[in-house]
């Protein structure tokens, strides 16, 4: 494929991607915070907590919108712009993306309507019963992506078939129960907890600076403090399993996130630190200009134990021996072998030469988990891009542990003193909403830059995976994407913004 | 239960399935049908507001079906999905398009400070609610009519046109299908209004645009019926071989009378729910008619993917066309699927519950104007 459809097609799923997840870490935990609002309202029988939970219902409304906008070209994405990798793996991958839409989208779409327009339709209990199922239809779809998401980085539960020239599953259980698939899904779900546990704060904390409604927002921010405390300590737990699951599965990504050019034991991880943009795998000079290091900490997160030797990028591009590290160019020419086994059981079957059939495939099969490495040109092909990779993960970790420090205190000032006397707190909370999405959009950069050059994990490099078709058509749907999802960013923005400025008595 | 079907029980299982879902998907087009008739049905502000408030409940699941229904096909047919989307790019791409800016403009329409103002979210609606139905036929129609394209032994598709999927548009059997769901869903979203919403004006417009609309309908839809019947049509014999018969799509209506009698069904229950509509001013035709676009829809997307039939034929290489055997997931997949579609029921239940819930109490005037209310 040429290389600059390869780009485009990369660019265009970024973008949208990227977009798109701006707007469902919002849906997946605010759709709990307003369930949880909606009850206490409807315990208490107080009218003050309908307000409140009306209020957020319909920022919930607007983001949820453009969540499903910006989220269809997700779902057809993967055949426009992947054809053929939506053959070569389709079979497994599109069965999580079917069930999703059976079991998830159904779910949220039927009862968002029963949320909105239906207070004065339906019963109270009704009512209250279909907000928890859109918060829970909404994390449901979150769970069937991300285990498509874990099976690309991952990939499990299947076998090849020559015959059809493509990966079956075989084991379902495999795929849904994979532990990548489970952190993943773990950790992206406290991501959009977080983020919304971020964005009630943080526009609570605009309104009491601004005097608004100051009563129910003060509620609001203890609603939210809480829920923020509870699911920021849940997301550095199970980043910590994200992290562990990358170091077992892809080690090249693990080295890349950390910068490491080789490995060691006890390797410590860079709290803060400045790459050397002139080092390469080719010379000697320092990783890092600058660095202040966690010591024995990288060794800990990825394998549990401070002792572990971490496999640094020059272990994985020209193999270690001593560790028992296979190079890339053996990997590659193992790629190759089972490529041509491939080509020739195919051949055979065609002139019905059955006992050469045999041999090819059993060729194949022995070499088969390398099948990826055969489209790569060299070794070095194998590594990410290290300064994107390095540089978000720290500011993923960086912001994740300001968050926790964050909700800690404003919990505290909101239920032991009067926070309105705080509004240094109040401004950093207002600010941190924007650091949430930064958090999380850096989290997605290091899953999905950090496991280039593939598609599917040793099986499909990107360049393969893509749809032949001319780079200009993709060019020209980037841009298109581009003008049309900024255009509705800026709108939903606007209308948020208004929305607020409205506060909890301004009518929703 | 589903592992002891045979491979090809399976996949003719999932084409039932598939072509379930198609039939609900055109069904839920009266939400696009209603989207072109809102300056139509309205003679102001308050009314335009009640109509896009009727079919605006209604919309998410109309998208969701759509979503389904390409989800569905890449885990049942992934080759179709693969050879399709990627292949007929500009068409599938302008048809999501569309639909991307359906899904923010109820929502958006009469928010303060929305940046492009009601008559843009308004005209988006539109386009959606035309250019959209329309386009999304002529997709379907190449089912019909055949696309260019090549698979390789990997299974890797190559389309051979440039236009990408819009040389569709240079076929004008193509068209046929287009308008025919164009005024469909006009029809439908008509019926729709009349039984969701509890305005006199409202009810007597809708009635008179079906009058039209049902005219025009019948005009494109029986031109779309007399091509299908009489071309020839992509047939295969046991061994996978494709070859053209005449009178192909006639022959599978008559090899199927079960598929047949849907068919027919379908289509009087359609033209029964506009003549009660008409002539009784009945406000419960859209069950009625809802059901028979069902049936109507499906009876087609089986003729075209049963009894040995290329549902998806390449003109250019007729041995790459696709039929429901050779672009189908494995055995094992198609049986876990199987176990998962067992939940469709379920789903349709509390689908049916919800709505029931909602649609109890009709639009009024009034309740647009509460000034609590949360409208679109």
């Amino acid at each position: 494929m040429e290389e600059a459809l390869i780009n485009w097609s990369r660019a265009q799923f970024a973008l949208t991607a990227i977009y798109h997840f701006l707007f469902v870490p919002l849906t997946l935990g605010l759709g709990f915070i307003v369930a949880i609002m909606e009850s206490i309202y409807v315990k208490t029988g107080n009218l003050m907590w309908k307000k409140i939970t009306k209020f957020w219902m319909t920022l919930f409304a607007i983001n949820f919108a453009i969540g499903v906008a910006t989220g269809i070209i997700m779902e057809f994405e993967f055949g426009t712009n992947w054809a053929n990798y939506s053959w070569f793996v389709g079979d497994i991958f599109g069965a999580p993306l079917a069930i999703e839409g059976i079991l998830a989208f159904f779910m949220e779409s039927t009862f968002f309507a029963v949320m909105f327009f239906g207070w004065d339709k339906v019963s109270k209990g009704f009512h209250l019963l279909s907000t928890w199922l859109v918060a829970i239809g909404s994390n449901l779809s979150a769970l069937w992506i991300l285990v498509a998401n874990g099976w690309m980085q991952y990939p499990v539960g299947m076998v090849f078939n020559p015959d059809t020239a493509r990966n079956e599953m075989n084991n379902f259980w495999d795929v849904i129960l994979s532990p990548v698939a489970i952190s993943k899904f773990l950790h992206t779900i406290g991501s959009g907890y977080v983020i919304s546990a971020l964005f009630v704060i943080g526009i609570s904390a605009w309104l009491i600076l601004k005097g608004k409604d100051m009563y129910m927002a003060k509620k609001s921010m203890i609603i939210g403090a809480t829920f923020g405390l509870i699911t920021s300590l849940f997301l550095i737990l199970s980043g910590d399993e994200s992290a562990h699951q990358v170091a077992l599965t892809q080690p090249v990504k693990l080295a890349a996130m950390e910068g490491m050019y080789d490995g060691k034991r006890e390797a410590g991880i860079v709290a803060l630190g400045i790459l050397n943009t002139n080092k390469t795998l080719y010379n000697s000079e320092p990783t890092y200009l600058f660095e202040l290091e966690i010591p024995y900490a990288l060794s800990l997160l990825g394998y549990h134990d401070t002792n572990a030797y971490v496999a640094g990028l020059n272990d994985l591009v020209w193999g270690n021996e001593e560790m028992g590290i296979m190079s890339a160019k053996e990997k590659i020419n193992k790629g190759k072998i089972a490529l041509n086994a491939f080509r020739e059981y195919k051949d055979a079957i065609a002139l019905k030469d059955f006992e050469k059939a045999k041999i090819s495939k059993a060729t194949l099969e022995e070499n088969m988990p390398y099948f990826g490495y055969g489209y790569l040109k060299k070794p070095e092909d194998i590594v990410p891009p290290i300064g994107l990779t390095f540089y978000s993960f720290h500011i993923m970790v960086a912001l994740g542990s300001w968050f926790v420090l964050l909700f800690a205190i404003v919990l505290f000032l909101s239920t032991k003193k009067d926070i309105t006397k705080y509004p240094i707190i109040l401004k950093s909370a207002l600010w941190s909403i924007p650091l949430g999405y930064i958090a999380a959009e850096a989290g997605w950069i290091v899953a999905e830059v950090g496991r280039q050059p593939w598609a599917i994990q040793d099986l499909m490099p990107v360049g393969i995976a893509v749809t032949n078709i001319s780079s200009t058509n993709v060019m020209i749907t980037f841009w298109m994407f581009a003008i049309l999802f900024t255009t509705l960013l800026i709108a939903e923005i606007k209308i948020m913004t208004k929305q607020i400025s409205f506060g909890f008595n301004g009518g929703h | 239960m589903f592992e002891n079907l045979t491979l090809l029980q399976l996949q003719q299982y999932w084409w039932i399935i598939i072509s379930l879902l198609g039939g609900l998907f055109v069904f839920m087009m009266f939400v696009q049908g209603g989207q072109t008739l809102l300056n139509k049905l309205s003679k102001n502000e308050i009314e335009k507001t009640m109509l896009v408030n009727s079919i605006g409940r209604k919309w998410e699941l109309g998208f969701t079906t759509l979503v389904l229904f390409g989800g569905a096909l890449f885990a049942a047919f992934p080759l179709f999905y693969s050879t399709s989307f990627g292949g007929a790019y500009w068409v599938w791409m302008a048809i999501l398009f569309c639909f991307i800016i359906q899904a923010v403009s109820y929502e958006y329409r009469t928010k303060p400070n929305n940046f492009l103002g009601q008559k843009t979210f308004e005209t988006f609606l539109y386009i959606n609610g035309s250019l959209g139905v329309f386009l999304l036929g002529v997709a379907i129609s190449t089912f019909f009519s055949g696309s260019e394209f090549l698979i390789d032994y990997r299974n890797f598709s190559y389309w051979q046109n440039d236009l990408r999927g819009l040389e569709a548009l240079l076929n004008p059997s193509n068209y046929l299908l287009g308008f025919a769901l164009v005024y469909l869903a006009k029809i439908m979203g008509a019926m729709y209004f009349i039984n969701n919403i509890d305005h006199k004006e409202i009810r007597q417009k809708a009635i008179r645009s079906i009058k039209i609309n049902m005219v025009m309908f019948l005009l494109f839809f029986l031109t779309f019926l007399a091509w299908i019947l009489s071309k020839n049509g992509f047939a295969v014999d046991i061994n996978g071989f494709v070859y053209m018969q005449s009178f192909k799509y006639l022959f599978n209506f008559l090899d199927m009378p079960i598929v047949f009698g849907m068919f027919g069904i379908g289509v009087i229950m359609v033209i029964i729910a506009v003549f009660m509509t008409i002539h009784f001013a009945k406000t419960c035709c859209i069950k009625t008619g809802g059901v028979g676009v069902v049936l109507t829809v499906m009876a087609l997307l089986l003729n075209v993917g049963l009894n040995s039939t290329a549902y998806y034929p390449s003109t250019y290489d007729l041995q790459s066309s696709l039929t429901i055997v050779n672009s189908s997931g494995s055995h094992y997949t198609l049986t876990v699927m199987g176990y998962v579609s067992l939940m469709v029921p379920l789903v349709l239940a509390y689908i049916v519950y919800a709505w029931k819930s909602m649609d109890k109490i009709k639009i009024t005037k009034k309740e647009m104007e509460a000034p609590d209310a949360h409208n679109y």
